[in-house]
């Protein structure tokens, strides 16, 4: 079983975290996640133009970007992570153009040996799984495909088709970090997808709290936190990691303790 | 060329592909709507009352036919091929940016939508959008980047007093770039009822395709009145390109004609080599921004690099797919010109011919000098003069080291 089925078939549900690669100490910052009781970790590739996030990701990305961050440094994080967690699934997070720039197989490959276990491509719906799914499932690397409020069910198996590992449902037509949805939408979604697919689902989006993360954990598989997270890093810059532990952990009680 | 096989003309494929290039490279979120527009946009092309609809306020509204000119003292101090314009220039609101909007505002109230977005740099879509938003009483909001409304004011009042909210965007460098992004972070939240215009001839399929379409009126007409003024096609056919609408506007009708040669000017700004220039064909590479696959300027890592050129409306890191895909064909050829060569050649168009071109068509007309003699003085150079420049001059003045 590979580490993310693992993840899920545990008894309680998963804490999703997400972490924008080379802002901050990131390795410090990725061991406070697990340290905290996060599940499965999703490290953001910086890309200039990350058109489906809020400011809180945005400035991240640009962070990042501004502190020199390669493809290679994320792919090190990533393997140096690997190295430090052997059990702990990690998914990439990110937008096209830096993953098919040096072709997809190259991306794929490279994920692979640091120890990917997922990857999520905001910007390759279905219709242009071609430009990286086929070299990521070559690998074994599951392509984690996107569902959201505008996802209807005519559309729903070609979303479904070709995905892997989870799925995630993306709670709020909207960008990260902003308004959270009501969770009886939330929670009429996730039954219509696990009506159409035997895939578990991790919900994200707007997901800032304890209280918020708990409620949602009562209906999906997973639940993943990302801008209120990063907001901590650049808070506390150095300080981050006791921060982001701190939060991780009361957001693991919630999540895991929901059902 | 008479075979459909052999044809240019029947891009993009049923996934709205342009060869590698085009497709939809969009958040999930916003695939069912597009999903949706292309259907709503087949079934308006083959609805004979939208086109009469089109059609009337091409007319009576932005003041089509624009005419077709022969440029004499031009072709004069040149000294080859005739040079003659297509002058989308005294179109309303002054350049061709218009015809779009009016095809997309129709289709966005075919489609129920009651309210409109926009990008815009230097802000000529912008003016246009909130011009056909004001005629049709949507309202309708505008992305701009902050350096842009800085430096672009009298645009940003224009769209104001035509009743748009135009929100200034902070983010990246606060240009065209950052407010397409804005723009659609935008679109994804307010996804019921907000239709998105895009201003130019890129994004996800089908948006390439229907500006495509809305702008050939430019090449049909150009097409039209220069066969019936001298009986013949031209020769050669030319403009500027920055997402390159007006060029796939002015080229597409044109395309299956294997005797009109065509090219598109990019904008070099202070040069290719300098590597501060909007070139992506030129000086750039394949990749996947803002919903399609084109040539981008990206470093090595697909990160997307800024782009520079005097004219605003030129000054973006990437091009429309079917660009690509027509320079990749072979059937366009693509040439850049520095903002000093596109400074001259608005001088010389004001001079010779009376007409103050934008400083995108005077990249378009700076290529001039570069290829006139290899035309005959019966053969036919048509240029694209895509807008008016009286929203340049204080660029102009302050390139010139003149304080106005």
């Amino acid at each position: 079983m590979n580490r993310i089925a693992a993840t899920f078939a545990r008894p309680h549900p998963a804490l999703v975290c997400f972490l924008t690669a080379g802002d901050g100490d990131t390795a410090a910052n990725l061991d406070a996640l697990v340290a905290g009781g996060a599940d499965i970790i999703e490290l953001g590739m910086p890309f200039t133009d990350p058109m489906a996030d809020g400011p809180a990701i945005q400035k991240a990305n640009l962070r990042s970007l501004g502190a020199g961050t390669s493809t290679a440094d994320v792919l090190a994080i990533a393997r140096a992570f690997r190295q430090r967690h052997p059990d702990t699934p990690l998914v990439l997070m990110g937008y096209a153009n830096p993953m098919i720039r040096r072709g997809p197989e190259w991306f794929a490959r490279a994920a692979n040996e640091a120890g990917v276990d997922g990857v999520i491509c905001v910007d390759i719906p279905p219709e242009e799984d071609a430009a990286l799914g086929p070299a990521l499932r070559d690998v074994g690397i599951s392509p984690i495909r996107l569902a959201t409020p505008t996802t209807d069910d005519a559309r729903l198996p070609a979303v479904l088709d070709g995905s892997s590992g989870f799925l995630y449902y993306v709670a709020v037509a909207g960008v990260t970090g902003m308004q959270q949805a009501a969770i009886e939408s939330i929670e009429a979604n996730v039954t219509r997808i696990k009506q159409s697919a035997d895939i578990p689902v991790a919900v994200g989006f707007g997901v800032r709290t304890p209280e918020q993360a708990a409620e949602i954990a009562q209906v999906a598989d997973g639940v993943v936190v990302g801008s209120a997270l990063v907001e901590l890093v650049e808070k506390y810059g150095t300080e981050a990691p006791e921060h982001i532990r701190t939060l991780t952990a009361s957001l693991a009680d919630a999540v895991h303790g929901a059902q | 060329m008479s075979t459909i096989a052999n044809s240019f003309r029947t891009q993009p494929d049923d996934s709205g592909h342009y060869g590698q290039f085009g497709g939809r490279y969009v958040a999930e979120t916003l695939m069912p709507l597009i999903l949706d527009l292309e259907k709503h946009y087949r079934a308006a092309k083959d609805d004979p009352a939208f086109q009469a609809e089109f059609d009337d306020l091409m007319e009576h509204y932005v003041g089509r036919p624009s005419p077709l000119y022969f440029a004499e003292r031009l072709t004069e101090a040149l000294g080859g091929g005739q040079i003659w314009f297509k002058r989308e220039e005294l179109n309303h609101t002054g350049a061709h940016k218009i015809n779009n909007c009016i095809g997309q505002i129709l289709l966005a109230i075919r489609m129920g939508k009651t309210r409109i977005i926009a990008e815009t740099g230097a802000g000529q879509h912008g003016v246009a959008t909130a011009t056909v938003c004001a005629r049709f009483g949507l309202p309708c909001t505008i992305f701009m980047g902050a350096t842009d409304v800085a430096r672009q004011q009298p645009n940003v009042f224009r769209m104001k007093l035509l009743g748009a909210e135009v929100v200034p965007v902070e983010s990246g460098a606060a240009t065209l770039k950052d407010a397409m992004n804005e723009a659609l972070r935008h679109w994804v939240a307010h996804v019921d009822d907000t239709f998105y215009i895009i201003g130019t001839a890129a994004g996800p399929h089908p948006y390439p395709e229907l500006v495509r379409d809305f702008q050939s009126v430019i090449g049909k007409e150009a097409r039209a009145q220069l066969l019936s003024r001298t009986g013949q096609l031209p020769d050669l056919l030319l403009a500027a390109v920055g997402g390159g609408s007006n060029a796939i506007g002015l080229f597409h009708p044109f395309l299956d004609d294997p005797d009109v040669k065509m090219i598109g000017i990019e904008a070099a700004g202070h040069g290719i080599e300098s590597g501060q220039h909007a070139a992506s064909l030129t000086g750039g590479s394949p990749g996947v921004l803002h919903g399609n696959k084109t040539y981008l300027l990206q470093d090595e890592d697909g990160q997307i690099t800024e782009a520079h050129s005097i004219s605003a409306g030129l000054d973006y890191p990437g091009i429309g797919p079917e660009h690509s895909w027509l320079h990749e064909s072979g059937r366009v050829e693509y040439l850049p010109v520095t903002d000093d060569e596109a400074l001259d050649a608005f001088q010389t168009c004001c001079r010779l011919e009376g007409i103050i071109p934008a400083l995108e068509s005077a990249h378009a007309l700076a290529a001039l000098p570069k290829v006139v003699k290899d035309y005959r003085e019966d053969q036919i150079i048509l240029v694209n003069v895509s807008g008016r420049g009286d929203k340049d001059i204080f660029t102009v003045a302050d390139a010139l080291g003149v304080k106005i």
